[in-house]
Order: C-alpha cells, then structure tokens, then sequence
C-alpha cells in the first residue's frame, strides 16, 4: 500500500512540476502576480510529493518488502539498517529519485528564502526547476520506476553489491548530488535572467549563495569518494581519471570558476554575460555527468544495468536543456547590458585569469572523457585516453593557475598595485623557496616534481596567510588591536583564505605521492619486508567468518627500526549471496602518512603474495579538501549575515580589500 | 596612465587567447600522443602493429593459461577464440580476474604475439563484461552474456 501511494505521489509530484513550470513562467511573462505567486507554493508541494514518494521507497527498504523489485534486487533483511537506507540509492532508480528528490528541495528552498527576490525573477526560477524536476520525473516514471511489484515474492533480496556496502560510499552519493545538482539553482537563474531581460549585482548577490553551497558538497562528495576507491578497491590509488569521476571534476572546475565570477559581478557589477554563460555550462556539465554515468555509455563501477532507451532519454532531457539554456543565451544575451570593463591588473582582473585557467582546465577534461565516445562513432575505433592524457593537459594549466592565486587574493578591487603585492609576498614566496630547497636536499636523487609541487603548496598557505596579516597587521599597532581587525574581518576573507589554503594542502599531498614506496613480495612469516621507513613481517595468517561473508586474512607487524608500531590486517573476502571477492585493504595512519597493505593471495603453503605502499602526506590530499570546504562554508556564513542585514548595514571592517587601493 | 577602453579590452582578448592557445596546443599533443587503442588479439596479428607500440587488449583469459612465479610474475594468455596473445604482467591480479573470464591488459605489444603489460583489468561485478570486450566478442559470435538483470 505504502508502495503504492509513493508511486502515486511520484506521478502527482510530475503534474505539479508541469504547474510550477507552466504558469509562473506565463505570469512572469505577462506580469500577472496572481500568476507568477504560484510558484512558490507549487514547489512547496511538488517537494512535498516527491519526499512522499522517497519516503516510501525508504520504508519498503526498511521493512524488506520483497514484492517490489528494486528492493529484491538491492537489498537483504539481514542487511543493518544504514544499509538498508543506503540501498535505496545504490542503484539506478533509487538514485534518479534521489537525484530528483534533492532537485525540488533545492527549489523548494529557493522558494522559502526567496522572500526578498523581485516576484518575476523568483517565478522565472521556480520555473525552470520545475521544468527540470519534470523531465526526470518524466524519465523515472517511464524508464526507471523503483516502484514496480513482482508477482512471484522472493523470500529473500539479492543483497547489496559488497563494495558498495560501506559508511563512506553511504553518505557519497547524496553529497555528490547535492553538488552537482546544486547548480541547477545558478542555471535557473541564469535562464530567469535570461527571460528577465536583467541582469545586474542584486542578481548575483542571490545567486552566489546557492552556488557556495553547491560547491561546498561537491568539494566534500568528489573527496569522499576518493577516499573512498582508495580504501575500499584496494588499488591503493586516490584518483584514477575515470570517466565517472571526471563527470564530478568538469562541474567542480567549470563551478569554481562561476563561484569567483560571480563575486566579480557582484563587487564590480562587470563580468554579466560570462557568468550567466558560466551558470548554463556548469550544470550542462552536471547534467552531461548523470548522462554518462546513468546512461550506460561508458562502463565503470557506477553504471548500473544499462538500457539504451534510458540513455536516449537522458540525452534527450540534456539536449532540452543545454540546448535550450545556450540558445536562449545566444538569443538574450546581446541585449543584455554589458558589464563594466576594468583595469587588467586588479582583484577582477585576476578573478578573470582564474575563469580563463580553471574554464580551460574543465575544457580539456570533457575533451578527453568525450573523445573516445566520438572516435568510436566516427571510426569505429575503439581508445583508450587515460593519466597520460589528463595530467598533460590538466597540470600545466592548474600550475599556472596556482602561482598566480597569492597574487590575485592580494590584489585590490579597480587598480592593483602589482610592484605592491609583489612586496608584500616576498616573505611568502622566500618561504616556499625555502620549503623547496629544503626538501630537494633531503630527498636528492628523488623525484624533482614533488619539492616543486611542495613548495606551491606552501606558496598558497603562505599567501594566504600574507593576505590575512596584511589586513589586521600595521607597524606599530598592538596585539589587542591586530586581534580586534582579525575578528572583524568580513568572514569571506576567512573563508577565501582558508579555501586557498585547503588547496595548497592537497597540492601538498598530491606532491608527496612521488615519495610514495611500494613493495610486492610472496611472504613466509616472519620474513621481514621493507616499505619505507617501516618493516613489516607476516605474523599470521588465517580464515575467518563474518557476518555476511568469509575471508583470508593476512597480519603483519609493523616495525620502525628497533621499535614495533603495532599490526596492520588485510583480508581477502568473500561476499555469501553473490560469491564475489573483494580485497580489503589494511590502512594505519602514521603522522599524516598511511601505510597501506592489500593482500593478493593465501598460499596453500602459508606463504602470502602481498602488495604494500608507504604514502607519506597522503592523508593532507583530503583533509585540503576539506578545509577548501571548511573556507567555503564560513564564506557562506558571511553570506546569510550581508542578506538578512540587508545592503543598507555595510559592514565598515577596518581594512577590507577596497582601504588597500 | 590609466587604459583606455580599448586597451583594456585588447588586454582581455589577449590573455583569454593565449591561455586558450596554450590549453588547445596542451590538448592537441595529448591527443596525438598520450591515447592508447583498443584492439583484439586477433586485429594485433592481422593489423601489423608495431612492435613497441602501446596498446590495449581485451578477450578472455584462457582456461589453464595462467602461470605464476615465486616473484609475482604471471604470464596468461588472452583469447578472442581465434588468436591469442601471451601477456606478461608482474604485480597483484585484480580480484576478479578468472580464467574464462573476460579481461582488459594494457601495455606494451612486443612483437609477435607477446605483450608486456603494467595495467590489468577484470570486469567489475558478475553482470559487467569490460564493454570493450564484449563488443569484440559479439563481433566474433562468441559472446554468451551474463546473466540478464
């Protein structure tokens, strides 16, 4: 009953999506208000039917309903309960709902907060989050219904693919969608825009927000499942260029670049058409991502059972869109007024560099992910565009963008004074200089890339230290007043800082991978092995039982020099139900390096073929990653406060980027 | 001093065109450069590749094919039923990879009907065949499928 009352939410919620997308658009058109109010309560409900539906799809996972399908198929009653919520989107129709589910919430709160907003803007938006939220309700309700029944009732579900079966990949999915399905707001309100006819700093004011929080959770999704292929595929690598994962980084890059354009726009009332341009294209490039993941184009852990007319549909709900929203573009956009020009070496200025870098940057990631796609249409021949290809292009641009940022973070608003910032930066620059020297000294005859990737972390750490002392420190004033100018400083200069910084971090940890050791070798116990610093020797090894499964575990001690650091377990598991083999790799953290251990086989002589990798500084890939996160949420703070404060209450901080000029 | 307007403009288009230029002579020469072409056994023999080129090769690994050494070397051979090809690969094997099952090796093709691999790549799940593969084997009237969802 349950089932069928989420199914019948589900085709009402695509009725009031068609309401939401039908006559608010009419009334912004022909300004009737009457028209145009109804936008916010048809969101209200259309979120309201679609978590109706997801709720119920939650419940028979819970309650293991076996009539219904995707349960059977995806689920196991003995399965713990985070699996069982987790279930629901581990495979294709339950996460096109989530999918959706997140879409009209988005909407939903556009529509709570947007009190403030002129009604034909707030209406044109509304709109179009509901077009899209139509079209995949449209795709779910056709292609990929989880509500189907079975007639013949199982006794038992098929369990959920083990790989899957994990905290971290739990909690992936929805992250990742509330990121790239984040940016459908900015794509709204580029085409409401668009439709408007007006484009000016209020406009960014509202939008900048909405993508903050979009990146803010794809930040932390694209670092989670990382980490996640990391520990958990047992390759002991941390990105590996995959289409599904580049479907996270076009948005990401193309999202980074809207987020700094939209200041400039919102600062400096210049940089109009690009960023309405920028919006369309990052959630295009969201929305190419749930194409090639969802439409079975490319083969990966993510595409589930493909089914081309799935694909035909996804490619169909893209080209409405991304064709639409560039032809509108290209129709609209020529009328609008053209921002301000500007001095090129300025804070704007250098904002643009970083669109150039980070646009062409994502430029080339969609260049490599499509290129096999369409060689193979064309000529039929079948490639392979891997690594090689992406670091090539990818790090020449993002090296380039990286010793640029300390400059454009200090730069002023209108006329930079580049011989000024230069100054200011000496000690930064003297700092990573030294950090580089340093390093390359200790480590001579290794890697050269990784002390120059070492020192452009610590140039953006120092930088963006050098930024923050530079508004709270003068000559001679006192610390209780250098204090007092730290706290009033507006929280998205903290939070700017703190973003770049994350990234100097990573840069750092992605560096060290160089340093990284790896040791393959066929064990007998006791037989010491040396990775590293460290020497490991195999303790035991043996069978165990699980709780839904079996496995051949290896432990070995772990040795630093004459001192034992403790053991280190890695097994090889075997998932009952579906009889499949997994490698579960043991991880212990060392300082901020990990020593990772991946078993391959339990000789029937007791002797263990074993793959082990020192990573030292790996763990500062991630945790930069969150800090960029950490940045963006304490911009974000600042954000609420200016919008609930209104424009009137300027915040008169002591030393912000404009007393610099 | 201060730039006119036309200068400022001309100073965008210039930046924005030489980073565009760099990033498409970037794509360009990694496109000519850094891919790597799928092939079958079979069109490695019939398609005169050269020796040293790298190349990626899909089919199944043949049943009683697989030997392993004491120092991790493994040498299988991969099969499109037709032709097969002897694969060296030294390191860890992925955990699906299965004699009889499908199989994606990326490497060096050294002549003859040998190729030294440092990737290896088994289908991920009991109902995923590398698509690659499964094509091939289509081609070649072989392809049985998994089992259907």
């Amino acid at each position: 009953m349950i089932v069928e009352l989420g199914h019948f939410a589900l085709i009402m919620a695509f009725a009031t999506a068609l309401i939401q997308t039908i006559l608010p658009m009419w009334g912004a058109i022909v300004r009737d208000p009457g028209l145009a109010g109804m936008a916010r309560y048809s969101a209200f409900v259309t979120f309201a039917l679609v978590l109706i539906a997801y709720l119920a799809l939650t419940m028979a996972y819970i309650g293991s309903d076996f009539s219904v399908v995707n349960v059977v198929m995806n689920s196991h009653s003995t399965k713990p309960l985070m699996y069982k919520i987790s279930g629901v989107w581990s495979n294709h129709e339950g996460s096109m709902l989530l999918w959706v589910m997140i879409l009209v919430l988005f909407a939903a709160l556009v529509a709570l907060r947007g009190g403030g907003m002129p009604e034909r803007l707030l209406a044109s938006v509304l709109s179009v989050q509901g077009a899209i939220a139509g079209a995949f309700l449209l795709f779910i309700l056709l292609t990929s219904n989880p509500f189907l029944r079975l007639a013949d009732v199982p006794m038992e579900g098929q369990g959920l693919n083990p790989i899957l079966e994990d905290p971290g990949l739990a909690i992936h999915p929805p992250m990742l969608y509330l990121g790239y399905v984040g940016f459908s707001v900015a794509f709204s309100f580029a085409v409401g825009a668009l439709v408007h006819g007006r484009i000016d700093a209020v406009w960014a004011r509202f939008v900048r927000p909405w993508t903050l929080l979009a990146w803010i959770f794809l930040t932390l999704g694209i670092a989670m499942g990382s980490y996640w292929a990391y520990y958990e595929l047992g390759w002991g690598g941390w990105w590996f260029w995959d289409p599904v994962e580049n479907a996270s980084l076009m948005p990401w890059l193309m999202g980074t670049a809207l987020l700094h354009s939209t200041i400039v726009m919102e600062k400096r009332d210049a940089l109009k058409v690009w960023t309405i341009l920028l919006s369309i294209l990052t959630f295009s490039l969201s929305l190419l991502g749930t194409f090639l993941v969802r439409s079975g184009v490319i083969t990966s852990v993510h595409s589930f059972a493909s089914d081309p007319t799935r694909g035909v549909f996804i490619l169909g709900i893209l080209t409405l869109f991304i064709g639409g929203g560039l032809s509108l573009f290209a129709w609209r956009a020529p009328s609008l007024k053209q921002g301000g020009l500007f001095a090129p070496v300025s804070r704007e200025g250098a904002l643009v560099v970083n669109n150039l870098f980070l646009a062409t940057s994502a430029v080339a990631v969609l260049v490599g992910t499509l290129y096999p796609l369409v060689l193979e249409t064309i000529n039929g021949s079948k490639i392979s565009v891997g690594a090689p290809y992406f670091n090539l292009t990818t790090v020449p641009l993002f090296v380039c963008l990286l010793v640029l940022i300390p400059f454009g973070q200090s730069l002023a608003w209108k006329r930079g004074d580049l011989t000024g910032v230069g100054q200011r930066l000496l000690a930064a620059f003297g700092l990573a200089l030294l950090a580089m020297i340093v390093t390359f000294a200790m480590t001579r005859g290794g890697p050269v890339a990784a002390p120059l990737g070492l020192g452009l972390g610590v140039w953006l750490i120092a930088g963006s230290a050098t930024d923050i002392i530079n508004r709270c420190y003068r000559r001679g004033s006192s610390l209780s007043v250098i204090f007092e100018r730290a706290f009033g400083l507006p929280r998205s200069a903290w939070g700017t800082a703190l973003a770049h910084a994350g990234m100097g971090i990573t840069v750092i940890g992605i560096s060290a991978t160089a340093w990284g050791v790896e040791s393959l070798a066929v064990v007998a116990k006791h037989d010491p092995l040396m990775v590293g610093p460290y020497t490991v020797s195999l303790e035991q090894a043996f069978k165990r039982k699980g709780e839904g499964y079996r496995e051949d575990v290896a432990q070995f001690s772990v040795m630093e020099g004459a001192s034992a650091r403790g053991l280190i377990e890695t097994s090889k598991r075997i998932h009952t139900g579906r009889e499949m083999p997994t490698t579960e790799a043991g991880i212990v953290t060392y300082g901020l390096g990990q020593l990772y251990a991946s078993v391959n086989e339990i000789l029937p002589d007791g002797r263990v073929s074993i793959r082990f990798y020192w990573k030292p500084l790996v763990t500062l890939i991630w945790g930069g990653a969150l800090i960029m996160a950490l940045g963006g949420a304490i911009s974000l703070a600042d954000r609420r406060v200016r919008i609930a404060l209104s424009t009137k209450t300027k915040r008169a901080s002591p030393s912000n980027a404009e007393a610099k000029a | 001093m201060a730039m006119t307007r036309k200068q400022k403009r001309l100073a965008l288009i210039a930046s924005a065109g030489a980073v565009l230029a760099i990033a498409a002579g970037l794509i360009l020469f990694a496109l000519s450069d850094k891919i790597v072409f799928f092939y079958t056994p079979s069109d490695i023999t019939k398609q005169n590749i050269a020796a040293g080129s790298r190349v990626r090769i899909g089919g199944l690994v043949e049943n009683g094919s697989v030997v392993r050494d004491a120092s991790m070397n493994v040498t299988f051979r991969v099969t499109d039923t037709e032709t097969s090809l002897t694969v060296h690969y030294k390191g860890l094997l992925p955990d699906l990879f299965r004699e009889g099952q499908g199989v994606v090796a990326e490497g060096v093709y050294q002549g003859g009907n040998d190729v030294t691999a440092d990737t290896v790549l088994a289908k991920h799940d009991e109902n995923y065949m590398p698509k690659d593969v499964a094509d091939a084997l289509k081609k070649k009237g072989v392809w049985q499928g998994g089992k259907s969802q």
